[in-house]
């Protein structure tokens, strides 16, 4: 029998039960189903207020097969600290103790946490569910919200620009950073395990489309996904101790990107608003990013 | 009885000893005056290998509590401090520890809140935990920062408490200020306080469960119901800890209730912290001149000391409860519960109160002294409570 090679990868253990109470076409729930897969039953799992709150389980049904502890919004690169260096008391390092948090936890509340966290090296791997807003209390603006973007609390569009999470982490001299996209789970499973045959603090930065927060129909999630990077909009990219490396597709694409973010853009109930100018005022600010990450690489190389 | 070595050492530095000598095992820390001491003194011991555990250099109080709730959850002994605005800083994870049934055990050194910026003790940051789900004691000397801080462990991790458990003392007037202290050394502490291997972790990779997940409205009220049966079952459980360690130590400060020549007391004089030894030193001069006065010093305030108190109601002819604290609007946080008990029990006996000492004002035995004549000349009523400050100037709540 010939196995899908994701099947062949991953295997056939699932830690993230069907049956939950995740939104048709979740981006978030796709991506950690892979994740779970890539780091095995040896994990641990803490989750800061969001929608996998929910996703978790309701009353008595639990969604994980692994350990999992739900934690305060602002408090989960601490509350994983705690556990990781308990667990180098008690001898159990081998255990991948993993944060799945927010974009609204990981660029807003829980940034200083985050960063202290990051700056003292924890060896804990740290996984951004970005969403791009606060998608469990009903889509309201977060850090991460990119410009021009509706929410319940940008009514007009998000005025301003979307933190840059990769390069600031990569600024805390951390041992690994990288983005992906459940629209190539290879390329997301591969940086998982990558990341869990590393020591101290690493950070996964994943963009998960959201059918209801973003305005689009849940079976177009995978495809979206795939033109946020087609696009340039989201770049699948690495760094290990601070040294950058494109992935494909982003790897083909530092001079030409391969569609338009107009086609991203229009695809989704949240950017359908823009004017013209507008959107082409997203297209320099995606085509800026590529210009630094393009300068940073040649730098790389001197 | 072993004789024992003493070190000179402040409220601080004993709390230092006792997490190393409780062999506790991850210790998050942030700064904040006056509790800074406690951590520099631990990090000196982890650093001197005197002291094996885990320091965790937190960016915040807020992460210093959730770095406790997460190593306490895999199943760690844990040590964190506070004092003051790093307490309301915390004040959600301080909830969440004890709704999720670790058994940390923290030092808080009692300190005004802001503004004005104020480093001095009184114990408004403190009484704000009393509804948290915390087991709460109150040291008032260095020795007894010492003791409690052991004893809270044998508590906290009591398989039928499962709570956590604060100690505090007061900022400067204890932390500070160094004291004469008996180490007990973790040798001779090996039966008395268990291996920390004895705590059950909650995160295991071989029983995974998922703790926290949004429950049943029931089962979550049954949840909250069993932290209260813990609660009323810690008070058995704590008198039963001191009385063993108090064979060890040969030390005994009575229990949730620490008394002071109350046996034929007519007046009972009831205070929390350091100023009790100023207010035994002002019983000891009444009593010279004939007057029948007794202290009753609060040890543990969580789970409150119900029979303790209907005890006193019932011997003494009135009390004169000190609160270094308020409850805006209302009065007196000690006062107040002690007067809704003897509601309760049907206790008549006319209860005085006043707050003072807040804000690090000076409370003398001159003072106590004071506040007993002005009870007994009848120029106070045993009504809400009457501002009393250094000296003798005093109002009522009009």
């Amino acid at each position: 029998m010939i196995l899908p090679k994701i099947v062949e990868q991953l295997g056939t253990d699932e830690f993230a039960f069907s049956g939950n109470p995740a939104c048709q076409g979740c981006g978030a729930l796709l991506s950690l189903r892979h994740i779970l897969k890539a780091l095995g039953k040896n994990t641990i799992l803490i989750v800061p207020a969001g929608c996998t709150s929910i996703i978790a389980g309701l009353g008595k049904k639990a969604t994980f097969n692994i350990p999992y502890m739900h934690m305060a919004f602002a408090a989960s690169a601490a509350a994983a600290s705690g556990v990781s260096r308990a667990f180098k008391v008690l001898g159990k390092e081998d255990i991948n103790v993993v944060v799945w948090a927010g974009d609204g936890s990981t660029f807003d509340i829980g940034f200083g946490t985050l960063s202290g966290a990051a700056e003292r090296n924890e060896d804990i791997i740290y996984v951004c569910n970005d969403n791009e807003a606060y998608m469990n209390t009903g889509i309201q603006k977060s850090g991460a919200t990119p410009t021009g973007a509706w929410t319940t609390t940008t009514v007009k569009g998000r005025v301003g620009y979307k933190k840059d999470l990769f390069r600031i982490m990569l600024d805390h001299r951390v041992p690994y950073v990288a983005t992906a996209s459940p629209a190539y789970p290879m390329d997301l499973a591969r940086k998982v395990k990558y990341a869990a045959s590393l020591k101290g603090f690493r950070l996964i930065h994943v963009l998960n489309p959201c059918p209801p927060g973003w305005r689009f129909d849940h079976k177009l999630t995978v495809e979206i996904a795939k033109k946020s990077v087609l696009s340039g909009a989201w770049i699948l990219m690495e760094a290990e101790y601070g040294k950058i490396k494109l992935n494909p597709p982003s790897s083909t694409m530092l001079e030409e990107r391969k569609i338009p973010v107009r086609d991203y853009l229009l695809m989704q109930g949240r950017f359908r608003h823009l004017t013209e100018d507008k959107i082409m005022e997203i297209q320099k600010i995606i085509d800026e990013n590529w210009r630094v990450i393009k300068h940073i690489l040649i730098s790389q190389k001197e | 009885m072993a004789k024992r070595k003493k070190l000179i050492l402040s409220g601080n530095y004993a709390a230092a000893y006792a997490a190393k000598e409780a062999r506790v095992e991850v210790i998050p820390i942030y700064p904040i005056t006056p509790q800074t001491t406690v951590v520099e003194k631990l990090v000196e011991f982890v650093e001197s290998g005197e002291m094996n555990a885990e320091i965790i250099h937190a960016d915040s109080e807020h992460s210093a509590m959730a770095a406790a709730i997460g190593a306490s959850a895999a199943g760690a002994r844990v040590f964190t401090a506070t004092a003051s605005h790093g307490l309301l800083y915390m004040y959600e994870m301080v909830w969440w520890a004890a709704n999720a049934r670790l058994p940390i055990v923290a030092g808080f050194v009692t300190r005004a809140i802001g503004p004005p910026w104020n480093i001095w003790s009184d114990h408004n940051d403190f009484l704000s935990m009393r509804d948290c789900g915390w087991i709460l004691m109150f040291a008032s000397n260095a020795q007894e920062v010492f003791d409690l801080i052991i004893q809270a462990y044998k508590i906290a991790e009591n398989p039928d408490i499962r709570l956590p458990v604060g100690v505090a003392w007061d900022g400067f007037e204890i932390s500070h200020s160094y004291e004469p202290v008996e180490v007990i050394s973790h040798e001779e502490l090996s039966n008395f306080l268990p291996d920390p291997r004895n705590i059950k972790p909650i995160l295991d990779v071989n029983n995974p469960v998922t703790i926290g997940n949004v429950p049943i409205a029931k089962d979550h009220m049954k949840y909250r119901h069993s932290i209260w049966i813990s609660m009323e079952r810690a008070r058995s459980v704590i008198r039963k800890v001191m009385e063993e360690y108090n064979s060890i130590s040969g030390r005994n400060y009575g229990k949730l209730l620490d008394e002071y020549r109350t046996i034929d007391a007519d007046t009972i004089i009831v205070t929390m912290g350091a100023i009790s030894g100023d207010a035994k030193m002002a019983i000891n001069k009444l009593r010279e001149k004939g007057e029948r006065v007794g202290l009753a010093r609060i040890r543990v305030i969580r789970p409150f000391p119900i029979s303790e108190f209907i005890r006193l109601g019932k011997i003494a002819n009135r009390l004169i409860i000190i609160d270094r604290n308020f409850s805006s609007g209302f009065g007196g946080i000690v006062a107040n519960e002690v007067r809704a008990l003897f509601y309760e029990y049907y206790i008549d006996t006319p209860i005085y109160n006043f707050l003072t000492g807040l804000a690090g004002t000076e409370v003398s035995s001159g003072d106590f002294t004071n506040m007993y004549m002005l009870v007994k000349e009848r120029k106070v009523k045993p009504l809400r409570a009457y501002w009393y400050y250094h000296g003798g100037e005093y109002y009522d709540f009009t």
